[in-house]
């Protein structure tokens, strides 16, 4: 039971900026409010795979498929630590991942879109994991120990992430009229994505305000937006990008770039599973996962039948 | 779980158990605790290990530990548990003076 005490020396120990470590005791909410997150976070990271890998065989050396290669594997792994931090909450791992394989388990919208064209790549370092750095930045401090150090993890390599779609992006800048033509075809179309992957805006975000209270989140969406943005435009110009935003400009007052309006109908659609590419990595998840299922199935036996082999001989 | 139509029956003892993995990121240095993998068995466990949390040598070497054998303290008990140390001051040198002239000479 949630007792008003138990409730009050939980919120004594957030406010002291203690961790709270899984054998804890914690309200039921927050570990409610964690597990989904924390599950959705590791979702988006194994669906973040699939635009990447898309142009794993047709990167244009051996070096750009390496690094696609490795940076695909990254993603893999974060995926992985967030699982496995999810479980300390005493969730299960088979659980999650067919909640969200064939249930209504939640990942970001950004990978719903298509990646038309090699600069997609380049681009997705650059903004898309850009964004993520602004977000797991913050969640690295988060009250639960084990998401904060999942992602002290994850943004060491993010970084890697993030400059080597930079330095692609800035070469293809830089290149002949058709390639700055590609580069700024992709910024166009992902611009947008990237500022909605912070989240509906704080007066429509149901979760935030207690998310905050007990500092799982230390910032709330629109600031955290506003923190990308005011990156992203010198990033953008130092490269000679121009973001697909007339209304951008810098404000005196506040010390930030004001923005225009963000295409929230857009959000909602792609949320709801209309978005380009929301069927297709359902089904390309469905068919990993199901086309896997004896591979699982015969490691186990193997180990079963090895120790049983060890056990006669011994 | 819900809304499913091609869903596969879930047998949760077909789940790979849960192991602890453990990395010494250094020569000299003691081993810390990483996070945990799914495996098979104890080989399986080590490479899964080295995959998920050795990408860039972040270990020169692993331990992985079944998750059901790892016996730990409680946070409920943990106060009276470690009680014992609490009221010894005398375990530690600034419990101790040492003369003027000898501090001096540092």
């Amino acid at each position: 039971m949630d007792t008003r005490e138990k409730l009050d020396a939980f919120q004594k120990r957030i406010d002291n900026d203690e961790k709270i470590e899984p054998k804890d005791w914690m309200p039921d909410r927050y570990r409610k409010q964690l597990i989904r997150m924390m599950s959705q976070h590791a979702h988006s990271e194994i669906v973040g795979m699939l635009p990447e890998g898309n142009w794993i065989t047709r990167a244009p050396s051996l070096e750009r498929k390496l690094v696609l290669l490795a940076k695909v594997q990254d993603e893999a792994g974060h995926g992985l630590y967030l699982y496995s931090s999810t479980e300390t909450l005493g969730a299960r791992r088979q659980e999650l991942v067919e909640d969200y394989i064939y249930g209504t388990a939640k990942y970001s919208s950004i990978f719903n879109y298509p990646t038309l064209t090699y600069a997609d790549i380049c681009v997705i370092g650059w903004l898309v994991d850009g964004a993520a750095i602004v977000n797991q930045t913050m969640l690295a401090k988060s009250s639960y120990g084990p998401y904060a150090r999942a992602n002290i993890r994850i943004c060491r390599e993010e970084s890697f992430h993030k400059k080597q779609g930079y330095e692609m992006l800035a070469k293809m800048a830089a290149g002949t009229p058709e390639q700055r033509r590609m580069a700024q075809d992709a910024v166009n179309r992902w611009w947008w994505p990237t500022l909605m992957m912070f989240g509906p805006p704080d007066d429509e975000s149901p979760n935030s305000a207690e998310l905050i209270r007990w500092k799982v989140k230390t910032k709330t969406n629109d600031e955290l937006r506003q923190s990308y943005v005011d990156q992203m435009v010198m990033e953008a110009e130092a490269i000679g990008i121009k973001l697909p935003d007339p209304e951008l400009k810098y404000n005196n007052n506040t010390g930030h770039w004001d923005f225009g309006e963000i295409p929230w109908d857009e959000f909602w659609n792609v949320i709801k599973g209309n978005g380009p590419m929301n069927r297709e990595r359902i089904k390309a998840r469905r068919k990993a996962y199901e086309e896997g299922a004896w591979v699982r199935e015969a490691a186990m036996e193997y180990a079963r039948k090895k120790q049983l082999r060890e056990e006669k001989a011994s | 779980m819900s809304k499913s139509n091609s869903k596969p029956i879930s047998h949760y003892q077909n789940e790979w158990p849960l192991w602890e993995v453990f990395y010494q990121p250094g020569n000299g240095k003691p081993f810390e605790h990483a996070g945990s993998v799914h495996a098979p068995d104890a080989e399986m466990a080590l490479q899964n290990a080295r995959d998920t949390y050795a990408r860039r040598n972040e270990g020169i070497a692993i331990w992985v530990v079944p998750t059901d054998q790892i016996t730990a303290t409680t946070p409920e008990d943990s106060e009276a548990f470690f009680d014992p140390a609490g009221n010894k001051p005398y375990r530690h040198p600034q419990f101790y003076s040492t003369p003027r002239a000898v501090k001096k000479r540092k």
